[in-house]
């Protein structure tokens, strides 16, 4: 069995999205050009998740992947809803109370995300009054605490991250009428997923973090070469500090028994994950939940098991770590990625890859007549087959999809291996999560030219 | 200009320049050779000129005709060694803007005869030029403008495919659809032209000197004192800044900062070696904007270069980025052009390339060029930002720019190059680059009536912007301020709108029908916030007295009264047209058209007398306003105000401070500037949104809804409203156009204007403002009027129109523009009488079609008038958009 180049190709980019930030929209003069983004799913179906959008009412751009674990119900949903969770976070008092007021007279809503979605990126509609709801209790204290503050970006990806969910646990311990969506809250929060989320407002690139998805700044140094500079620390049994943490938050006596075989309670391979109440709640709370819950739940022998060595929930957060970072002329583009990614490839590869793949184009010598006889015909020729030879070398034309085909497809030399790649990508389901997981990309590009004036602004 | 120097190109160039003027120009100026001693600059003068180009020569040159000598102009390197050189050196009169095609003639006609004036061989050729239509729109655009040149006394006409290939050998006709051809067109060693104007102009004492450079101008109580080089000081009255693509930062490099809002782009031409046959050197010009490129004959070979869709803007943050000699040949990026000229012709496969110029051109935010006295430096002239037509216009440019400072104002209306209708917000470095990169491609892109540019939007806008978007507003843009054009309704296919570009009916047609419909019958809302704002107050009468001296109508009228009136200039032409509220004794609110902004500003400044107790105030941004036009407006605003609104208790012409809703302070004024029934709001802006919403509620059960400009203009036109801007300018009087009511003579004060408007009086006027029925045109089928269109009285050519709408009321085109009477035999300017405007059968020529109209001096007042007196309609006889 084996796919043709076009086959690959067509499973490749089957959902593969490219924004560009409008250059003339006149408005905003926005550090980030655009982004491109794809995902290739192992699971059947897939559970990682991704979302990007602009903030309408304040200024910047949400961008963020996430990876679901034991079904996709949390991803989906966090993806849904965490930014407008950060951007309610982020509104001045003003904005709250006007958003506030239009919610209680029934006029229509101030936008507040522009996003930006490939078409299989859906959303629930199911829920989306409860969401809805969830969310305006939210802003309503945010707008009794009124601090009179200005907010700081990252107290409030916290705060938002946080909040999320709080409410995901809330949602589900309160159930609801509709036997749908009462289902639905309980899967999202018995199923999992890490963040990784990076709001960019001029200069400024915050990364959120919870989990081990990452975040990786390509810097293009002086001599043109490529660097990777990473903006996240995963949270798993790799990190030290994270172990540590867990450790600090817990009795002495369960030391042993708090991370075995590099999982949390020997379990989840993740520290940090929204939803996961079976890390979270008490077990008297989980069983009373499951037991008053529909039957599904009750028949699922995963929602019913409690985690051995149990003693001290909770033993998961969903706070985020964040990290600040200026960002400079020679940042060039930013990679978010869940965790199917970066157990293939070095992320000084994915910085090359992505690096070059972006300037390819003009790294191309550029002609020069000279005191050559170059008849008009000749150069016409000549430019077409620079122009061809251009195309096909970037057959693709979203940097996701080029690193998606180098994880899959690379051979021990680093290039692309149709044969491999063609194998990879024909695996049959039940195959193909032993072989990859999935893998989700967001790929940033940043605008040098407008950082650069930022940075001359100051 | 810039020093910049391509070798190769630079010699050839060079080989035709006349030896005489280099001796000429030595003695005066010690020019000639780097080794040679410079000749001290003098400490002082009357005018300094920046910029050795083809800009600043001509006004050297032109100076120096009208008898201004004392005139020193400065370049920091040599003699037309910028932009001028390298450009193409085309002289093209096939211009759409009328303003613009006089400049072009006149430096078509100046260069053909500078030769013989100066000894300077200019390499002068008529070659004609062939622009060639790949589309039927395309053909319509280059008819339209053939119309436009041979009533301006252009030959020009529209050819087949096959005529083209008979005026040049090599071009593929395959693709065309048609062709126009303008015979006087004519090619020039453009560098050689701005050497035998300087040569001219130095015989007559102006002082050249190069390689100098000026790094600032100095300003005291806001005039030009002097300038400083890197030579040293030189004490002068006037400045002009003709830098070219340096203009923007030498107008920023002073104290007092002059905004020059241009910006540069790479520009790209091959040249080749010749033909194995040479080309003749009379073989026409070729334009072809549908491939985006010009090719002119060359050295018996070629020199084609063409305006690409992603143009590369450069020195955005000023000229020390980017030395000039890093400026390559990107071939890669020259590709599609090449690609266009090899299908346009493709015999010329086997030429060899010579070389691949880049030469920056500057470009404007709209395309035209920049000239005039800035208004916040008194004596502090420009001409700059030729958009890649110096050659053509500069001739002509100069000659204006000589005028206005010798004279005043120039011999012809400019107003549509004078630097005063940007401001200050149209400085921003990344505004600029921006829209020079729409605006290089749209050199050769097709224009349809009311295209609008896409970038650098969203500037200035109501705070109502996100409302009336959400209820499907569609954008255009005046001063930078977002203005609705009308409202698509719910459920119409958005997509099929946005392509309504079209010379034939619009697909918005139905939309502003509806609209007008419902300002006929009920009530609408037309947010006209960026209209221009002033108040004028003094402590005693002095606002009074010095408007009386400015305005041409009598303002000392009573409290709460609104004036019509013109601002006029000595020779009582319009200089603005606005509406004036008395809102006490001693303090007036004024109203402008939107780009008034700053010349409006400017002329009252320089013009009010220095006083601390009088005080005027642009208060443009602290409303909004809201116009409610329509038979209900009456009962919508009683309603919310408590207050009766009939006309018994708010006359026309009215205008009182009240509450709306629970907002107060309210300027409420009984006009609509279109001759309908209603009211203008002038709301504080806080406000805005509370009062809009107020209205739409109320409105509601009177069948209100929104509005658009196109529903006003309409409206406007079809009662035959003129519009400053469009159809006023500076060289038309309210004699002309039939607003004689506005003036009042006999005031008792002297006002500007008064004295020419009193011997109009007498001897009658030369031109008449006129409206047209448009009689056997069919909307559905026949291309749209739009401006500029010809007017034929008898077969003779006697004006053009200003501009035009379709009347929903009349269901028929209506057209406004000015006839003239010129004597058959010798094109002698006689007096217009009404006489002469009846008894002519008129034909307007859209694109070389004639209709048949039906003139009219006075607009259908008996059709529109269900419920206002007739003095009412007459008083109402003026708008703006």
């Amino acid at each position: 069995f084996y796919l043709t180049p076009p086959q690959v190709n067509s499973i490749l980019k089957a959902n593969e999205y490219s924004f560009k930030v409008p250059e003339f929209d006149g408005k905003n003069v926005s550090s980030v050009l655009g982004f491109d983004s794809n995902q290739l799913p192992a699971n059947a179906p897939i559970e990682d998740r991704r979302s990007a959008a602009t903030c309408l009412q304040t200024r910047g751009m949400l961008l963020g992947v996430f990876d679901g674990h034991a079904g996709c119900a949390c991803a989906q949903a966090v993806s849904e809803r965490l930014f407008y969770y950060i951007a309610v976070s982020l509104l001045p008092h003003e904005t709250l109370l006007e958003i506030e007021n239009a919610v209680e007279s029934g006029r229509a809503l101030l936008p507040i995300l522009q996003w930006h979605k490939h078409p299989n990126d859906y959303f629930s509609k199911e829920a989306s009054k409860l969401y809805f709801n969830s969310l305006r209790t939210y802003w309503q204290e945010l707008i009794d605490l009124n601090s009179g503050e200005t907010t700081d970006v990252k107290e409030a990806l916290i705060n938002a991250f946080k909040r999320l969910d709080n409410d995901i646990s809330l949602e589900a311990q309160v159930g609801d009428p509709n036997s749908f969506l009462n289902y639905l809250v309980l899967r999202v929060a018995f199923s999992g997923a890490t963040a990784c989320v990076a709001h960019v407002d001029g200069a400024d690139l915050h990364v959120a973090n919870t989990g081990d998805s990452r975040a990786m700044l390509g810097v293009q140094e002086e001599d043109g070469s490529w660097s990777a500079v990473n903006l996240s620390y995963d949270h798993n049994a790799q990190n030290e500090r994270e172990v540590e943490r867990v450790k600090l938050e817990h009795p002495k006596s369960e030391a042993k028994s708090l991370v075995k075989q590099d999982r949390l309670l020997g379990l989840l391979m993740p520290f940090r994950a929204f939803g996961d109440v079976k890390f979270k709640w008490s077990i008297e709370l989980q069983k009373r939940v499951v037991e008053s819950g529909p039957d599904q739940l009750n028949d699922n022998e995963y929602t019913k098991f409690i985690p051995p060595n149990y003693h001290t929930p909770p033993y998961l957060t969903a706070e985020p770590e964040v990290i600040h970072h200026k960002l400079r002329p020679q940042d060039k583009f930013l990679v978010l990625a869940t965790d199917g990614l970066w157990e293939t490839m070095h992320r000084q590869d994915v910085a090359r890859i992505v690096g070059e793949y972006l300037t390819g184009v003009h790294h191309q010598q550029p002609i020069a007549v000279g005191g050559y006889k170059v008849t008009l015909g000749q150069m016409h020729g000549l430019l077409t087959e620079r122009r061809a030879k251009i195309s096909s070398v970037f057959e693709d034309q979203n940097a996701a999809t080029h690193l998606i085909r180098h994880a899959v497809g690379n051979n021990e030399f680093g290039t692309v291996d149709h044969e491999r790649l063609s194998k990879m990508l024909s695996l049959p389901e039940e195959l193909a999560r032993m072989y990859r997981d999935d893998i989700t990309i967001i790929v940033v590009q940043f605008n040098s030219h407008v950082i650069g004036a930022y940075q001359n602004g100051e | 200009a810039a020093g910049m120097f391509l070798r190769l190109l630079a010699d050839v160039r060079w080989r035709g320049a006349d030896p005489k003027w280099r001796s000429v120009a030595c003695c005066r100026s010690a020019s000639g050779t780097a080794e040679s001693q410079p000749v001290p600059l003098p400490a002082q003068a009357q005018v300094v000129i920046c910029g050795g180009g083809i800009a600043g020569t001509s006004v050297a040159y032109h100076l120096a005709k009208l008898g201004w000598k004392d005139v020193v102009l400065l370049e920091q390197g040599r003699l037309a060694a910028g932009t001028t050189r390298f450009c193409a050196g085309i002289v093209s009169t096939a211009r759409p803007v009328s303003i613009e095609l006089k400049m072009a003639d006149y430096s078509n006609k100046l260069y053909e005869q500078l030769e013989q004036e100066t000894g300077v061989q200019t390499g002068y050729v008529k070659t004609g030029s062939v622009s060639l239509a790949q589309t039927q729109d395309r053909l319509i655009s280059l008819k339209r403008i053939a119309s436009s040149l041979n009533v301006s006394g252009i030959p020009c006409e529209i050819i087949s495919p096959k005529q083209v290939a008979e005026l040049h050998p090599l071009i593929n006709i395959h693709d065309l659809v048609g062709a126009m051809y303008v015979p006087e067109d004519a090619l020039v060693l453009s560098a050689n032209v701005s050497l035998a104007l300087a040569t001219a102009a130095s015989r007559n004492g102006v002082q050249i000197h190069e390689r100098t450079s000026v790094s600032h101008v100095s300003v005291q109580k806001g005039r030009v004192t002097g300038v400083e080089t890197d030579r040293g000081h030189i004490k002068c009255q006037y400045f002009v800044n003709c830098a070219g693509q340096w203009a923007y930062e030498l107008g920023h490099s002073g104290e007092e900062p002059v905004n020059i809002p241009l910006h540069a782009c790479e520009h790209f031409y091959l040249l080749t070696h010749p033909l194995k046959e040479p080309l003749a050197s009379n073989v026409p010009t070729v334009v072809d904007p549908d491939g985006r490129i010009y090719i002119r004959n060359w050295q018996g070979g070629i020199l084609s270069g063409g305006f690409e869709k992603n143009p590369k803007p450069l020195f955005t943050e000023g000229r020390n980025q980017l030395e000039i000699h890093n400026l390559q040949e990107d071939w890669d990026h020259f590709e599609p052009l090449l690609s266009a000229l090899l299908r346009r012709m493709p015999n010329v496969e086997a030429l060899q390339i010579m070389q691949l110029v880049n030469c920056p051109e500057s470009f404007t935010p709209d395309m035209r060029c920049i000239m005039g006295e800035s208004p916040t430096v008194r004596g502090y002239f420009v001409l700059a930002g030729m958009n890649s037509a110096g050659i053509s216009y500069g001739g002509g440019a100069g000659k204006y720019l000589a005028e206005w400072m010798v004279h005043g104002y120039p011999s012809d209306n400019v107003w549509p190059l004078d630097v005063k209708r940007f401001g200050a917000l149209q400085s921003s470095r990344t505004f600029l680059r921006h829209r020079v990169m729409e605006v290089m491609p749209l050199m050769c892109d097709l224009k349809v009536p009311r295209w609008d540019f896409q970038t650098g939007r969203q500037l200035r806008t109501s705070p109502l912007y996100d409302r009336l978007d959400a209820q499907g507003a569609r954008w255009m843009e005046k001063h930078g301020f977002e203005r609705v054009k009308y409202f698509v309704p719910p459920g119409k296919d958005l997509l099929d709108l946005d392509q309504s570009k079209t010379f034939y009916k619009p697909d918005w047609f139905d939309i502003v029908g509806s609209e007008v419909k419902c300002c006929k019958e009920a009530v609408c809302v037309i947010d006209m916030s960026s209209f221009t704002k002033f108040e004028i107050s003094s402590t005693g009468d002095q606002a009074l007295q010095s408007l009386q001296y400015l305005f041409s109508n009598d303002l000392d009228v009573p409290v709460g009264h609104v004036v019509h009136t013109g601002m006029l200039n000595e020779n009582g032409g319009y200089e603005n047209d606005c509406s004036i509220a008395r809102l006490s004794k001693r303090s007036f609110f004024m109203i402008s058209p939107t780009d008034q902004q700053v010349h409006c500003w400017t002329w009252l400044k320089n013009r009010l007398p220095e006083d601390s107790n009088l005080t005027l105030e642009d208060v443009t941004w602290k409303y909004t306003a809201l116009n409610l036009i329509g038979p209900r407006a009456v009962d919508v605003l009683s309603e919310l105000s408590y207050v009766p609104m009939t006309p018994e208790h708010f006359p026309s012409f009215f205008c009182k401070e009240m509450s709306v809703g629970y907002a107060n302070g309210i300027r409420v004024m009984s006009i609509t500037h279109t001759g309908e029934p209603g009211f203008m709001l002038y709301i504080p802006i806080e406000y805005a949104l509370h009062v809009y919403n107020e209205v739409m509620n109320m409105g509601q059960k009177y069948g209100i809804r929104n509005a658009g400009y196109y529903a006003l203009r309409s409206l406007r036109i079809e009662k035959f409203f003129a519009f400053w801007g469009q159809d006023l300018d500076a060289f038309t009087t309210p004699m002309e156009c039939g607003r004689e009511f506005q003036v009042k003579l006999e005031k008792g004060t002297e006002f500007v204007g008064r004295e020419a408007l009193l011997e109009q009086k007498q001897n009658g006027v030369y031109k008449r403002f006129t409206m047209f029925i448009l009689e056997d045109h069919d909307t559905d089928m026949d291309l749209w009027p739009w401006w500029g269109e010809p007017i034929f009285r008898n077969g003779r050519y006697v004006g053009k129109t200003t501009s035009s709408a379709y009347s929903y009321t009349l269901e028929r085109h209506v057209c406004l523009g000015f006839v003239q009477h010129l004597d058959e035999k010798t094109g002698e300017e006689l007096v217009v009488t009404t006489d002469f405007i009846n008894q002519g059968e008129y034909e307007i020529d859209i694109a070389g079609q004639r209709f048949q109209a039906k003139a009219k001096l006075y607009p259908f007042s008996s059709l529109f008038t269900q419920r206002r007196r007739k003095d009412e309609v007459e008083l109402s006889g003026y708008q703006r958009e």
